[in-house]
């Protein structure tokens, strides 16, 4: 591999920054609402969470797919309070709520502000993953092969069990793993027990993703409040969880980049930078929260994040070392397979599982001693987006 | 007068020469040797300035990976095959692989393959015909 984009680990200085509020709204279909209304439902929770009323926020970070041009961030405002402060509206495909996230991150960082909001929000009905045909002549679907998500995923699983033998059992097995892990979220969308028979035997949509094995279209919202180390302080230390690394990458060159989206290269660059930058290395890790759109995309990712060497993925989720309880846990939430994904909201809404568990306050499913945590989304369009976070419990 | 319809190419880059054989023209990077099948004002691989050039693709390669699609848009007939692959000498493309069991268990990782140019069913809304590009096993 060559050098990363970036040689040097951003954020070296400027101050740090905190969550200090956190929550997400249960993850369901909920036709009758509206994209603002759910993303402003969460922030309330998160504003109640941190304290704070909107009053208190200096800047509103919005991240929606669908919506993209209706301005969210505002009618969000309206429904909590038009206090006329800046907002931004972030799009990114998959990648938007941690897109939003990191904008707001920058801000603190930067010493602009000390308080600001960061929301991410969908409404999905059921449009789904599913890809429209192309400007005039006739669709190229099932001509030239497929655009589907479900078969260019398939595709990527492919290449793991081409390199290494990875089975189709193997990769269903993520699956098993985090519809069990929702059983103990009350906020995913499924809360049932899925055997592999289950995931095995439903619909094969494109080989070797059955139905079971791709994510859940679902409605949702989540947000985070993020501090300044001076109003964190004043705020209370004693529930912070502190933002270590903030990093987002995008897809540079590689050889079947424009055939086949390359989403390992550009979460191999983020994963570096994020270690770099919070100046830890995966064995740091007590749990991860990954973007595992597709069961097989989290197969992928075991090795993109350097959790097992090469090859090793296959084996860590035969022993079982992603489980809760396991040497590494993986998707404690349920994950896109089974707690949902709702696009825009799916970025901000792995960060609020993170702090509940660095906080201690994650239940059930809470992975005991957590101190360090990452995130990771992946957005996917005519490009790729990628963002990790770095989350690390606050000792005061 | 009503206009005939005519046989088009599915993709600019597919070619279609009177009195011979259609054929992939990629682009290839003067500079790097990268090869792209889209115009681009630079080279997205070295950034070399307008170095983008016609290039003729080879007819032949090799199957990258593959992904049998069971469940698709409304009206397309399934399972198809959807293939990634590398062709000779440079490129790579994806189409359906065809004259094969959509079966995992008959499809090789890096089997020779050969590039066929067939009729699409679809017409468009004048009625023109499409030339598609898909891939067969190399006999
Ligand atoms: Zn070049």
């Amino acid at each position: 591999m060559s050098t990363s984009p970036t040689s040097s680990s951003p954020a070296a200085n400027g101050p740090d920054v905190f969550v200090v509020g956190s929550d997400l709204i249960k993850f369901g279909r909920f036709p009758d609402q509206t994209p603002a209304k759910l993303g402003a439902a969460a922030a309330k929770l998160a504003l109640e969470d941190a304290g704070i009323g909107i009053k208190d926020i200096q800047a509103v970070y919005s991240g929606n797919v669908m919506n993209a041009a209706a301005m969210v961030g505002q009618q969000i405002l309206r429904e909590l309070g038009q206090t006329g402060v800046p907002v931004s509206n972030t799009s990114n495909a998959c990648a938007t709520g941690a897109t939003a996230m990191r904008e707001a991150y920058t801000a603190i960082k930067a010493g602009m502000y000390d308080l600001v909001l960061v929301v991410g929000s969908e409404q999905l009905g059921k449009a789904g993953l599913m890809m429209a045909g192309g400007r005039g002549g006739i669709s190229p679907e099932g001509v030239l092969g497929s655009g589907l998500m479900p078969a260019v995923f398939g595709e990527a699983g492919q290449e793991h069990a081409a390199k290494y033998g990875t089975t189709l059992e193997q990769f269903a097995k993520v699956s098993v793993k985090n519809h069990e892990h929702s059983m103990k979220n009350p906020k995913a969308m499924y809360q049932k027990e899925t055997p592999l028979e289950m995931v095995l035997d439903s619909e094969m949509i494109a080989y070797p993703n059955t139905k079971l094995m791709c994510s859940v279209n679902v409605d949702g919202a989540a947000a985070v409040v993020l501090a300044s180390p001076k109003k964190a302080r004043e705020l209370g230390m004693k529930r912070a969880v502190k933002v270590s690394a903030s990093i987002l990458t995008s897809d540079r060159y590689s050889e079947r980049n424009l055939t086949m989206p390359d989403f390992n290269t550009c979460t191999r660059d983020a994963a570096k930078l994020a270690y770099e930058t919070a100046g830890i290395g995966p064995e740091d890790l007590d749990l991860i929260e990954l973007h595992d759109c597709f069961a097989v995309a989290e197969i992928l990712h075991y090795e993109n994040l350097g959790l097992c060497k090469e090859g090793d993925a296959g084996r860590m989720i035969d022993e079982k070392e992603t489980y809760w309880g396991g040497k590494i846990p993986v998707n404690l939430s349920g994950g896109l397979l089974s707690k949902g994904h709702p696009t825009g909201a799916t970025g901000v809404a792995n960060i609020v599982e993170i702090v509940q568990h660095l906080r201690g306050e994650a239940g059930a499913r809470q992975c005991e001693g957590a101190k360090v945590g990452l995130t990771h989304v992946l957005g996917i369009a005519f490009g790729s987006a990628c963002a990790v976070h770095v989350l690390e419990k606050v000792n005061a | 007068m009503t206009e005939q319809a005519t046989l088009k190419p599915i993709k600019p880059f597919l070619k279609i020469p009177v009195g011979s054989e259609p054929y992939i023209e990629g682009l290839r990077c003067e500079s790097c040797q990268a090869v792209f099948f889209e115009t681009h004002l630079a080279c997205p691989k070295c950034t070399t300035h307008d170095s983008l050039k016609p290039s003729k693709l080879s007819n032949t390669g090799k199957l990258h990976v593959y992904s049998i699609v069971h469940r698709s848009m409304p009206g397309i007939p399934v399972p198809y095959v959807s293939a990634i692959v590398d062709l000779d000498g440079g490129g790579t493309l994806k189409s359906n692989l065809i004259n094969v069991d959509p079966d995992p268990k008959k499809i090789e990782f890096g089997m020779a393959v050969e590039i066929v140019f067939n009729v699409a069913a679809q017409k468009d809304k004048e009625g023109n015909e499409y030339l598609a590009y898909q891939f067969q096993p190399r006999s």
